[in-house]
């Protein structure tokens, strides 16, 4: 039974690259060079299907590294995924060119339609692929210091945070929902014709996206490994379970929890902008709420304060959710619903959780829920016991 | 200032006249208290005397209303925020123990281990030998060398404890404030924590609040007694103990 475990989570790092690789040799290779005809052969839609998953799966990573390693429970991490993914659209816009249903060259359709005679300020550069991925990066980066120096500064913690995120994405909602921000209102930006000169609908565009995608989840996991493994990932777990011993060690909690809040936020928008070309379309429902709360599950089931688990929950929940709306869809906020509360009952750590803790939860009980433990008790952070143990016998 | 000497500025912690009002209740009213470097001084007082507002006060977490507060002499502590006041060399042990439970013992000890405090500095660091060392002899010290790879969490009350002190050690701090060190201990481990603070009281000053007389007289150091937030006597725990007014307050008329 051990030996079977240290198989399967013994270096979950390891699997989780191997998989990654996998995905991003076997999948292009069915869908593009089996034939159609064959059973086997996987559809451009499902590419882009599993693509999409692929970045959800790296927002779950974003909201992991603050929930689940330093207790920052956000319920609007959706703002800057989106932001990312406005700033993704906004260059896929521009690459339109001529080719609108207006034929502006420089104008997009829905500025034409409201009659705009010039692009608005905002949106020059966007036209350049790099100046596009650097707002991709900083637009939702920025947001996040301004946001998080203010409310961490303040010391507002536990779910007096997760309110006033929620309050947040809710407020950019209304703001892009209008058709004077010059962000399409409520269509959003839509009907792009190529990335990087490569047409988006095309299906090589299709698997290089998808290909992208898995690189980028592979980094952001990276990224974040080295951050909870690191000395400065003790720090966060240290704020997490009790913040005003970590400042009485003279350490600054507000600046930790700034680091990891942008960092997070980065990533965020970066899964943004690897989405928006492989669903087609960025509108303001990606800011809605209900959005950012569902990222939140997808954690909570997969197994918080466990990378690993961030991302096979937000797989299996979405794939989940393609299989159950396929004939059930107006009962699929139920079913989320059900599968909350299950894993809340019978999975507190979440999925990854109760595999690598059955063992050690018998005999260790589990530190109590600290101040923004809105959800669950928290495991201790995967495979990092072994590394543990060896330093501290060394 | 009611008993005992007055408070030199030269002191290592120097507090004079500090008011704190909650909603008009004064938790401290006028205290005047001086540390000696490398004293030990126990402090006691009933149940709302205002201990743990004075600790509160000297690490940053309550800002006073008035009067000064003075460490080494010329730092402020009125102007400083807790992690400066903890990287000045002021430790505090709260008054249930506060460890980190999700890491192991010696996790715990690293966490608080004297070294650069910054986000990237912590992002970039990396183990010495020196840390390593210097950790052992902390777990021989408090006595959990062989607990090191157990998670706090799993801890007894006691060993979290001194867990906790361990990580105050670590801090290297001047002066430690110790908040009940010895709450819900069992007799034994009362003494041990005695000679755990006299022995630590050698190289570093340190100031305890306590309700427990026994182990006050264990300890065998001047001793102040705070009612109604300011200082009501101060001596030997015998000298204060005959104080008709300590007396009063203990006992009630």
């Amino acid at each position: 039974m051990n030996d079977l475990r240290k198989l399967l989570f013994g270096n979950l790092s390891t699997g989780l690259y191997a998989v990654l690789l996998a995905a991003a040799i076997v999948v292009p290779f069915f869908n593009l060079v089996v034939p159609a005809s064959w059973p086997i052969h996987i559809s451009t839609f499902m590419v882009g299907l599993l693509g999409k998953y692929i970045c959800y799966a790296l927002l779950a990573l974003a909201l992991d590294l603050v929930w689940g390693y330093c207790g920052i429970l956000s319920l609007g991490h959706g703002a800057f995924f989106a932001l990312g993914g406005y700033a993704m659209g906004m260059y896929l816009m521009r690459m339109i060119g001529p080719r609108g249903v207006y034929g502006d060259p420089i104008l997009p359709d829905f500025m034409v339609f409201l009659n705009w005679k010039e692009l608005p300020w905002y949106w020059h550069g966007f036209d350049h692929f790099s100046f596009a991925m650097l707002m991709v990066v900083l637009v939702p980066g920025l947001l996040a210091f301004v946001f998080g120096s203010l409310a961490f500064r303040s010391r507002v913690t536990g779910v007096y945070f997760s309110i006033i995120t929620q309050a947040m994405t809710f407020a950019l909602l209304l703001a892009f929902f209008r058709n004077d921000m010059g962000f399409g209102g409520n269509n959003g930006l839509t009907d792009f014709k190529e990335i990087l000169g490569l047409d988006v609908q095309k299906e090589t565009t299709r698997n290089i996206l998808f290909v992208a995608s898995l690189a980028a989840l592979a980094g952001g996991y990276a990224i974040c490994r080295a951050i909870v493994t690191s000395k400065l990932g003790k720090v966060l777990i240290a704020v997490r379970d009790a913040e005003n011993r970590t400042r009485f060690l003279g350490y600054r909690v507000e600046r930790y929890k700034l680091f990891v809040w942008v960092v997070s936020a980065c990533l965020a928008g970066i899964a943004g902008a690897l989405y928006v070309p492989q669903v087609g379309i960025i509108n303001p429902s990606e800011f809605a709420p209900a959005s950012s709360i569902e990222a939140v599950i997808w954690v909570a089931i997969g197994g918080r304060g466990t990378l690993v688990g961030a991302i096979l929950g937000a797989l299996l929940v979405n794939g989940f959710k393609s299989w159950f709306t396929g004939f059930l869809p107006e009962l699929w906020l139920f079913a989320l619903g059900a599968l909350f509360i299950f894993s809340t009952l019978f999975l507190p750590q979440g999925i990854l959780g109760a595999l690598l803790y059955r063992r050690q939860k018998k005999g260790a009980t589990l530190p109590p829920p600290g101040e923004a433990d809105a959800i669950a008790p928290e495991p201790p952070v995967e495979d990092e016991q072994q590394a543990k143990l060896q330093r501290a016998g060394a | 200032m009611t008993a005992g000497t007055p408070p030199s500025p030269s002191s290592l912690l120097y507090l004079n006249d500090i008011t704190v009002s909650f909603d008009g209740f004064r938790a401290l009213n006028a205290l005047s208290l001086a540390i000696d470097r490398g004293e030990m001084r126990a402090i006691i007082g009933p149940n709302g005397a205002g201990k743990t507002t004075m600790m509160d006060v000297i690490t940053g977490k309550t800002k006073a209303d008035q009067g000064d507060a003075y460490f080494s002499g010329t730092h402020d502590l009125r102007s400083l925020d807790e992690a400066r006041i903890a990287n000045l060399g002021i430790g505090r042990k709260f008054q249930k123990p506060t460890v980190f439970e999700s890491h192991t013992v010696w996790d715990n000890l690293l966490l608080a281990l004297k070294a650069p405090r910054g986000v990237f500095s912590t992002l970039v660091a990396s183990l010495s030998g020196a840390q390593t060392e210097k950790i052992g002899e902390l777990l021989e010290i408090v006595h959990l060398t062989d607990a090191k790879s157990m998670l706090a969490a799993n801890l007894s009350h006691g060993q979290k404890q001194w867990l906790e002190i361990g990580m105050l050690l670590a801090q290297d701090p001047q002066l430690l404030l110790v908040d009940e060190p010895v709450a819900g201990m069992t007799d034994a481990e009362t003494a041990k924590t005695a000679t755990l603070l006299r022995e630590i009281n050698k190289t570093r000053t340190v100031v305890v609040v306590e309700h427990d007389m026994t182990f006050v007289r264990d300890l065998d150091v001047k001793v102040t007694v705070l009612h109604e937030g300011s200082v009501l006597a101060e001596g030997s725990l015998d000298h204060v103990s005959a104080d008709e007014r300590v007396i009063e307050v203990y006992l009630g008329r």
